[in-house]
């Protein structure tokens, strides 16, 4: 990384809360890497998180960070956008805050499109509350809410976003690093709501519990099921079997952008006011 | 100024709350505060400001908050469930010191309740409805004029002190409308919000000794944390006891600091009185009514109404009520005022509750019966 985390992060407000072995430091580093290669001014950011493990990201990037209330960070986001255009606006959530108490928050920014990136880690677990099954979570996993194996369904947040009318929708883990800074910058580069969802490792609420031995472990495990969403492409159906896509999933520029519909709006009330 | 419209409650409070350069609105539908959304949805882009009409009240919070981040003042406008949906985003503005102003046109509740019906059930909640201890400034209108005037000077006050404001109105007054005349002192005056001070450092929370932190508006080249965890004056969080003492200590007692700047009550008849009625919102109506009629009869009441209800206005209770016969506290809800009334007179005055829960306002001739019963 060299210097850029010097140069992005609050290295005052070291060592952060994650546990050794946790992923959401990968996705901190993959996203300064992504603002870096954007070369974005720091003051010209606006970093906007929920609750959760993943929330604690606002407090430890040198940007204008508001750490927000559980599942409500799009919300927020969408009154900074609004209210000030001209911010680089990004939303960090995680599964649960994301997709369970969030979750209407997230299919109504998706349908909007409004100019922002919104970057979803999704470890599978309520990791700081101690372990609890979310809605991402799989099916006959463990979880201290689930101790005889979780029976829910679960969501795919990817086709989810997709189907909600996000314009850039893409998926990365925690172990393809690089792709995942690729997939941010692209994301923000992209004029309308785009969605990164980042497959991550809890080793300590989710594999211990889901036999992983070690979070290297669970890198390997997203290394072999995460699928270039090319390949995946050719592929017969039956081997994606357990298996995820990866890189950019969608995009759509023909959807016009939230804002600039909205000019539209302040144009005719001015004719209106004239007449 | 001596200009006259016609204007419901809900209309003036819109035109308040632009008075005072709000330009941000973000709402859910819901009765009997709609009009209020429908007037910004109007008025707000010929001014080059923004509507927006959200997903729920939660979001509505949220996004006016994100809003008044970037230094826009930003208005919310519910009712009922919509309020009670609320008060965790009020929770958050109260500890982050985000100003933000939340119109709350009360409707007889709890749960769905009568939607078209007025009702004062949110007096307690308006001042406790978010978990932990919270400040927050409550003003209370009761006519349209006065809502204009006092949406203007909630926008203003929530500014000064970084704090969430809420303008508690009630269905009777946000759906009547009325002739208003607005004169020299209805002028809402536009302010700022006090920025960091150029050459010296900037600390987003501050001890500052009038108790209100300098803010910086995201994207002014201060690049700050703002949190709802508890917080030391750097922003960030702290389990420190005696940091989060000082912080919890500074943010709930701000607002003593300037009680006579945030107070605002309405005295009538109210010093040569024997009966003194203690009302507010519509129902003040119903009792300046009452005192009218029982005067011109020569009968010695009064009536003191807190405009501005929370902070509460104990000291004024508590002189006005010195020496007299007896205290009524008419209120459309099953008593919560009243419990504020008793706090401040301490025994020393008996206190009368009179009280509606059928969505009907209380008329001026209950008053009046009761009024004369007691004299």
């Amino acid at each position: 990384m060299g210097k850029i985390h010097e140069k992005y992060l609050r290295m005052d407000k070291m060592p952060h809360i994650w546990c050794a072995g946790c992923g959401n430091g990968i996705i901190m580093g993959a996203f300064i890497n992504a603002i870096d290669r954007l070369g974005y001014d720091k003051d010209e950011v606006a970093a906007v998180s929920g609750i959760g493990c993943s929330g604690r990201i606002t407090g430890y990037m040198d940007f204008n960070t508001i750490h927000t209330t559980h599942g409500r960070a799009l919300a927020f986001a969408t009154g900074i956008k609004l209210a000030k255009p001209r911010l680089k606006v990004f939303v960090f959530m995680g599964d649960g805050d994301a997709v369970a108490i969030g979750g209407n928050h997230l299919i109504h920014a998706c349908r909007r499109n409004l100019d922002m990136t919104a970057v979803i880690f999704n470890n599978h677990i309520y990791g700081m509350t101690g372990g609890q099954f979310s809605p991402t979570t799989f099916k006959n996993k463990n979880a201290t809410t689930a101790p005889y194996g979780t029976t829910d369904p679960d969501f795919d947040i990817a086709q989810l976003c997709i189907g909600a009318g996000a314009t850039y929708v893409a998926r990365g883990t925690s172990y393809h690093a690089r792709l995942l800074t690729d997939l941010i910058v692209k994301g923000a580069e992209h004029p309308g709501f785009s969605i990164i969802e980042v497959i991550t490792h809890c080793p300590v609420n989710f594999g211990r519990r889901n036999n992983f031995e070690s979070p290297a472990q669970m890198l390997l495990w997203q290394k072999e099921h995460g699928v270039a969403a090319r390949k995946a492409k050719t592929m017969p159906l039956e081997d994606m079997e357990g298996k995820f896509t990866i890189g950019e999933l969608y995009r759509s520029t023909e959807i016009p952008e939230y804002l600039e519909e909205y000019g539209r709006v302040i144009q005719a009330a001015n004719e209106e006011k004239k007449q | 100024m001596a200009e006259a419209k016609l204007l419901s409650g809900n209309d003036a409070c819109v035109q308040g709350a632009l008075a005072a350069g709000v330009r941000f609105f973000a709402g859910y539908p819901i009765t009997p505060s709609t009009e209020i959304a429908n007037a910004f949805a109007r008025e707000l882009p010929r001014r080059g400001g923004i509507f927006m009409q959200m997903e729920d009240e939660i979001a509505s919070m949220g996004a006016i908050i994100g809003a008044s981040c970037t230094g826009t003042k930003a208005v919310t406008a519910t009712s009922g469930p919509g309020f009670s949906l609320m008060q965790e985003n009020i929770g958050y503005a109260a500890i982050a010191e985000i100003p933000c102003v939340i119109i709350n046109v009360m409707r007889y509740g709890p749960s769905t309740g009568l939607p078209t019906s007025p009702s004062q059930g949110d007096f307690m909640q308006s001042r406790w409805g978010s978990h932990g201890d919270r400040p927050v400034i409550v003003i209370a209108p009761y006519t349209a004029r006065e809502a204009y005037r006092e949406t203007g000077r909630a926008v203003n006050l929530s500014e000064t002190y970084r704090v969430p404001v809420i303008v508690l109105m009630d269905e009777i007054l946000g759906h009547l409308r009325e002739r208003v005349e607005f004169r020299d002192e209805d002028l809402v005056q536009e302010i700022s919000r006090k920025g960091p001070e150029p050459g010296r450092p900037f600390l987003p929370y501050e001890n500052t000794e009038d108790g209100v932190p300098p803010f910086a508006d995201f994207g002014t080249g201060y690049r700050y944390h703002i949190t709802g965890l508890i917080h030391d004056e750097t922003g960030f969080p702290t389990n420190n006891p005696v940091e989060v003492d000082t912080t919890m200590r500074r943010v709930n007692g701000k607002l003593e600091l300037h009680r006579q700047d945030i107070e605002r009550t309405q005295f009538v008849d109210a010093d040569d009185a024997e009966i003194l009625i203690v009302a507010f919102g519509s129902v003040a109506r119903s009792a300046h009514e009452a005192v009218r009629t029982l005067r011109n009869e020569g009968k010695a009441v009064g009536m003191v109404r807190p405009i501005t209800v929370w902070p509460f206005p104990e000291d004024d209770i508590r002189t006005a009520a010195a020496g007299k016969k007896a205290i009524i506290v008419p209120e459309m809800n099953l008593g919560q005022m009243i419990g504020e009334v008793e706090r401040a007179v301490a025994g020393t005055v008996p206190v009368h509750a009179l009280n509606r829960i059928d969505g009907l306002l209380i008329t001026p001739h209950e008053i009046r019966d009761l009024v004369e019963d007691l004299l």
